[in-house]
């Protein structure tokens, strides 16, 4: 099977849990079992070609440009991770079946696994780092969901929380590293970065980019001083914690490290972070592992100290540490996610994890006994299970390692958190299930269904199997461990045996063991010795500090943010011309290069009016309907302008945009208040007016600057000028510029108008479902309403024009290509034929013979054009491609068709249609504030003796 | 010439500010509609200014004005009423809604989110 098919497969089965939840939990947990096993049968089917010494690829090019490719690639240490995942995934969706009570919502849970599970299988069979970087995050996010999935418990939601934000920085401060990485090493291919060691290690930024990248992998595998957020992420239900915080989630930076051990370790830099933290992280979590009394607290801290033990072998940087490392992996996902398991049976079936409240449970569930023993025993590194044989691997090369102090340091850190590590397991036997039975458990416990046990069973069938026979796991490790080294050291010659001898090992194991025992037998002096050390509460800091920054971007948003739009738009002035006046300042400048035009007298009065008007505008803006119409003039003296500078089709659509705009203001002026009120004080007035003519100014200064100085560089205009008839068969250049050239954009923009359509559309159905409508049903008129709302004359003239304007309409669309027109500017024009009948004879009369609803117009239009831009995908061009001919059809003249015309057609609509749905918007808002619509279109109608609807609606 | 047009840009520019920067929404978006006219003015010089030689092309004539700032400026007054048109409904919707048609937010709101 693909791996493509691999890594989606749990993405796509995510969505069955959720559909299925109906069908009962036994479908729905089936579905995701099913699910997971076709990954992991189609995983299994690429293992032949694996063990024949292939790499197993997939390719596809996502982004070339940035060098991120949806590249997947499978060797020896993603086949064991992926394996891991998959394998391990099926034991925990068998037991969640079981585990989950029937409170719980079982497909939200098993989407949320299954994102989870194909994240991380991304990240394992990833050959591209952008690529892993995005599955790294999706497995932050999808377990930020599972941690939290029980949202009734505070604990839950923060523990959720502090996972993601730790998580969710090491990540960002991964992203920096493995760009970094990137740059150095010319690809993101892993493939690639892998073979380049000695130039990855020679250049100066390899330490930032180490550092980065093993941040990423330390908050992700909890190492000290990241390692707080673990035993916080137990809130979540008991699967969760063996799946994500055992077996997977917390390996990815493990497997990070080792995937870029080839390239990353062996350099001083490697050994002493990655040594120092893992032995740090090992001893710490030890230690405090022994003294939680939550079992799985105590687990928490024991992984804590187990991916600490792992990362210190990775950090050594030998063959044999690495052998161990893959070694280990293997045997802490069997024993601890067995150990997991086991205490959520307890918690299930005694309901506390509380251990002083446990005890003497051998009897009373002697299978989870039997499980949790040789887990636990494993764990502790006794002989014959398969925690031992890794830690003895472990302890061999602690042996060899040296740091700062003298020779015998590491060794007897490492013993001495051995010795913890023995103590807590022992612990978890002894406190838990030894000892005297007790009567005052909060349930009465049993041993659960096979569902719950068998997949912790299975698990430590695996855990003595490889400890009695370890030469079956050899050629496995062997071989992982193989990829790991990428060809760049030779596989140690050692083997996985139970006995070497009497070596340095065995004899700091015995003392670890040895000890193990003494700490338990005195673990109620030595719990009161720690109860009164004091030491620092990691999420008490973690709030403290998490608080400090809420705080500082609380005083920032509320300066700046303060709800005062106002003075955001002053700040934004301000900035520009700040930022333009440093530019103008600072910059270099021609002198101007164009001679000025000289003046006539046309142009002067148009200025005069434009000028005066503004003004106008600006003194008398309180009054609200004269503003409209100073408003109109401006527009109306801009269009003419565009007109007399040689842009007829703006001049055209500036005129008939500014009579919608128009018609949409007064509808809206209906219901506000006639006059603004006057709030500002002289002073304010003054400095607003001060910032304005700034501003003002600098627009003046650019603009002239700009107009008197030609192209800096030669511009792409003649390009256009040069090929709208060659190439677009138009000889108007804007319209071909628009349906052809950048007919994409006009694409975009005609959905763009749709869109906010759509917007006012909805807005006014939200308004009209509240409480404005009784609002607006109660609204009594504040001026008086005309007594003869649609009269006689008017609705014969608009009747009488609508075919005309129509005809003009389709005269402007056809003619568009060539002469100024379009279906830009034909859709308005016929827009406003149609609202000079909504006008004239009223709501009920125009909308009574629509057809269409202007949604669909919006639609169709945005279709057709769309339509036509795959069509050339027809004929192998690229989208929206144009094809014009010459037609003559007897007696007319030859005429033009170009594919063009139909995608300015899905302009024209569009665009009608978004102007018709604003304005019938308003005009519904309307009509529930008014008198009731007029039963006729004419108020006043001498053909109609019907003398009492005369004058009727004032 | 084109000292009266790069007046105009300015004026408009400086009235639309101050319209802008009143306290309730009316003039508000009178402010943005003449800002509007200004931006489109400002992107249509972008071309320089040309008298009588429309883009439309025709035998013998070899001067026409640079038609893609043209081409821009359509669809952004297209796209500008599409802009007002929202405004203004959410205007409306607010002041509809609450009856007051000031654009800050009160005081003693948006202290706290």
């Amino acid at each position: 099977m693909s791996l493509f098919l691999v890594v989606a497969l749990p993405f796509l089965g995510a969505l069955l849990p959720g559909i299925l939840n109906r069908a009962g939990r036994t479908v729905c947990a089936g579905t995701t079992f099913a699910v997971s096993l076709t990954a992991l049968v189609g995983l299994l089917s690429n293992l032949p070609a694996l063990l024949r010494g292939e790499v197993i690829e997939a390719r596809v090019d996502w982004l070339p440009a940035l060098g991120m490719n949806m590249n997947l690639m499978m060797d020896g240490l993603g086949a064991f991770f992926a394996c891991l995942i998959l394998g391990i995934g099926l034991l925990i969706i068998a037991y969640a079946r079981s585990y989950l009570s029937r409170d719980d919502n079982m497909g939200e849970f098993f989407t949320y696994l299954l994102l989870f599970q194909g994240a991380m299988v991304g990240i394992v069979l990833s050959d591209n780092i952008l690529v892993l970087l995005v599955f790294w995050e999706l497995t932050s996010l999808s377990s930020f969901l599972l941690i939290g999935y029980w949202k009734h418990l505070p604990e839950g939601r923060q523990g959720a929380r502090m996972a993601l934000t730790v998580t969710g920085m090491g990540g960002l401060a991964m992203i920096g590293g493995m760009l970094i990485l990137g740059q150095i090493a010319g690809s993101y291919d892993l493939s690639v970065i892998l073979q380049n060691r000695d130039l990855i290690q020679a250049d100066p930024l390899y330490v930032p980019a180490l550092i980065l990248i093993l941040l990423g992998c330390f908050t992700k595998s909890a190492q000290f001083p990241f390692h707080f957020w673990l035993p916080h992420a137990m809130a979540a239900p008991t699967p969760v914690s063996a799946y994500l915080h055992s077996a997977t989630m917390v390996k990815a930076g493990i497997f990070l490290m080792a995937r870029m051990w080839p390239v990353l370790s062996g350099t001083p830099e490697w050994f002493y972070i990655v040594t120092c933290a893992g032995l740090i992280t090992m001893v710490l979590g030890a230690v405090i592992g022994l003294f939680k009394h939550d079992l799985k607290a105590l687990l928490a801290f024991s992984t804590v100290s187990h991916l600490g033990l792992i990362t210190m072998l990775l950090g050594t940087g030998t063959a044999f540490g690495a052998m161990a490392a893959v070694f280990h992996i293997l045997n802490h996902a069997t024993f601890k996610c067995a150990l997991f398991m086991s205490a959520g049976i307890i918690d299930h079936e005694a309901h506390t994890r509380d251990i002083r409240r446990l005890g003497g449970l051998r009897h009373l569930m002697p299978v989870t006994f039997v499980i949790a023993t040789i887990a636990a025993l494993s764990m502790a590194g006794i002989p014959f299970f398969n925690g031992f044989l890794s830690k003895e691997m472990w302890l061999e090369e602690v042996s060899h390692t040296t740091l700062f102090g003298p020779d015998w340091l590491v060794p007897a850190l490492a013993t001495f958190g051995a010795l913890f590590s023995a103590a807590y397991s022992f612990r978890y036997i002894g406190h838990v299930f030894l000892g005297k039975e007790r009567h005052d458990y909060p349930a009465h416990p049993h041993d659960p269904p096979a569902g719950m046990w068998l997949p912790p069973a299975i698990l430590t069938v695996l855990v003595v199997v490889i400890g009695v026979m370890p030469f079956l796991a050899e050629p496995a490790v062997r071989f992982v461990t193989s990829a790991v080294l990428g060809g760049t050291a030779e596989l140690p010659h050692e083997h996985i045996a139970l006995w070497h001898g009497v070596t340095p090992a065995l004899i700091m194991s015995g003392i670890a063991v040895t000890g193990g025992l003494i700490a338990l037998t005195l673990f109620t002096p030595l719990l009161k010795l720690w109860d009164a050390t004091p030491r620092p509460e990691a999420k008490v800091v973690f709030d403290a500090v998490i608080a400090v920054f809420v705080g500082l971007a609380r005083i920032v948003t509320q300066r700046l943010h303060n709800g005062a739009f106002t003075q955001y738009a002053g700040i934004l002035t301000l900035a520009i011309i700040a930022a333009g006046g440093h530019a103008w300042l600072t910059g270099e400048s021609t002198a101007s290069t164009r001679e000025a035009m000289p003046i006539n007298m046309i142009a002067a009065a148009g200025w005069l009016m434009l000028i005066v008007a503004t003004a106008f505008l600006v003194i008398q803006h309180r009054n609200r309907l004269l503003a409209l119409i100073l408003m109109a003039i401006i527009g109306l003296i801009v269009s003419v302008g565009f007109a007399y500078f040689s842009a007829p089709d703006l001049a055209m659509t500036q005129i008939s945009v500014e009579v919608v705009t128009i018609v949409l203001l007064l509808l809206a002026l209906n219901f506000l208040p006639d006059i603004t009120p006057s709030e500002s004080n002289m002073g304010k007035k003054v400095r607003d007016g001060i910032v304005a003519l700034a501003g003002g100014a600098a627009a003046m200064g650019f603009t002239y600057h700009l107009l008197m100085r030609d192209f800096v560089a030669p511009s792409i205009s003649e390009y256009h000028l040069a090929n709208s008839y060659k190439g677009g068969g138009g000889t108007n250049v804007v319209n071909v510029i628009l349906v052809d050239f950048r007919g994409f954009d006009t694409f975009g923009e005609i959905i763009v108008l749709g869109i906010a359509a759509l917007v006012i559309f909805a807005l006014t159905e939200a308004l009209l479902g509240g409480k404005v409508r009784a609002r607006l049903l109660n609204r009594v008129p504040d001026k008086p309403l005309s007594g003869d709302r649609h009269p006689l004359m008017m609705v014969i003239l608009t009747r009488v024009m609508m075919p005309l304007v129509l005809m003009v309409g389709i005269y402007i669309f056809l003619r568009g290509h060539n002469l100024p027109g379009g279906g830009f500017i034909a859709g308005l024009i016929v827009a406003i034929a149609l609202v000079m009948q909504y006008m004239a004879s009223g709501f009920n009369w125009a909308n009574e013979r629509q057809r269409y609803p202007y949604h669909g117009i919006i639609g169709t239009g945005v279709l057709v054009a769309g339509l036509t831009g795959i069509g050339s995908w027809l004929t192998g061009n690229e989208f929206l491609t144009s094809a014009y001919g010459y037609f003559r059809i007897p007696p007319m003249e030859e005429f033009e068709l170009a594919t063009a015309a139909l995608f300015d057609l899905g302009v024209f609509l569009a665009v009608l249609g978004a102007v018709m749905l604003s304005l019938e918007s308003y005009s519904r808002l309307a009509r529930r504030a008014h008198t009731p619509d007029s039963e006729f279109p004419m108020d006043i109608d001498p053909s109609r003796d019907d003398p009492k609807t005369v004058g009727k609606g004032a | 010439m084109e000292f009266l047009f790069a007046s105009s840009v300015g004026l408009l520019t400086a009235a639309g500010l101050y319209l802008v920067f009143r306290l309730r929404t009316f003039p508000v978006i009178l402010g943005t509609s003449l800002l509007t006219y200004a931006v489109n003015l400002f992107l249509f010089a972008s071309g320089r200014l040309t008298i009588g030689a429309p883009p439309i092309l025709m035998d013998g004539v070899t001067h026409y004005t640079d038609p893609l700032p043209q081409a821009l400026v359509l669809t952004a007054i297209v796209i500008s009423f599409g802009m007002t048109a929202v405004v203004v409904v959410i205007a409306l919707g607010a002041y509809l809604g609450a009856d007051d048609d000031h654009v800050n937010d009160p005081k003693e709101e948006g202290a706290d989110t």
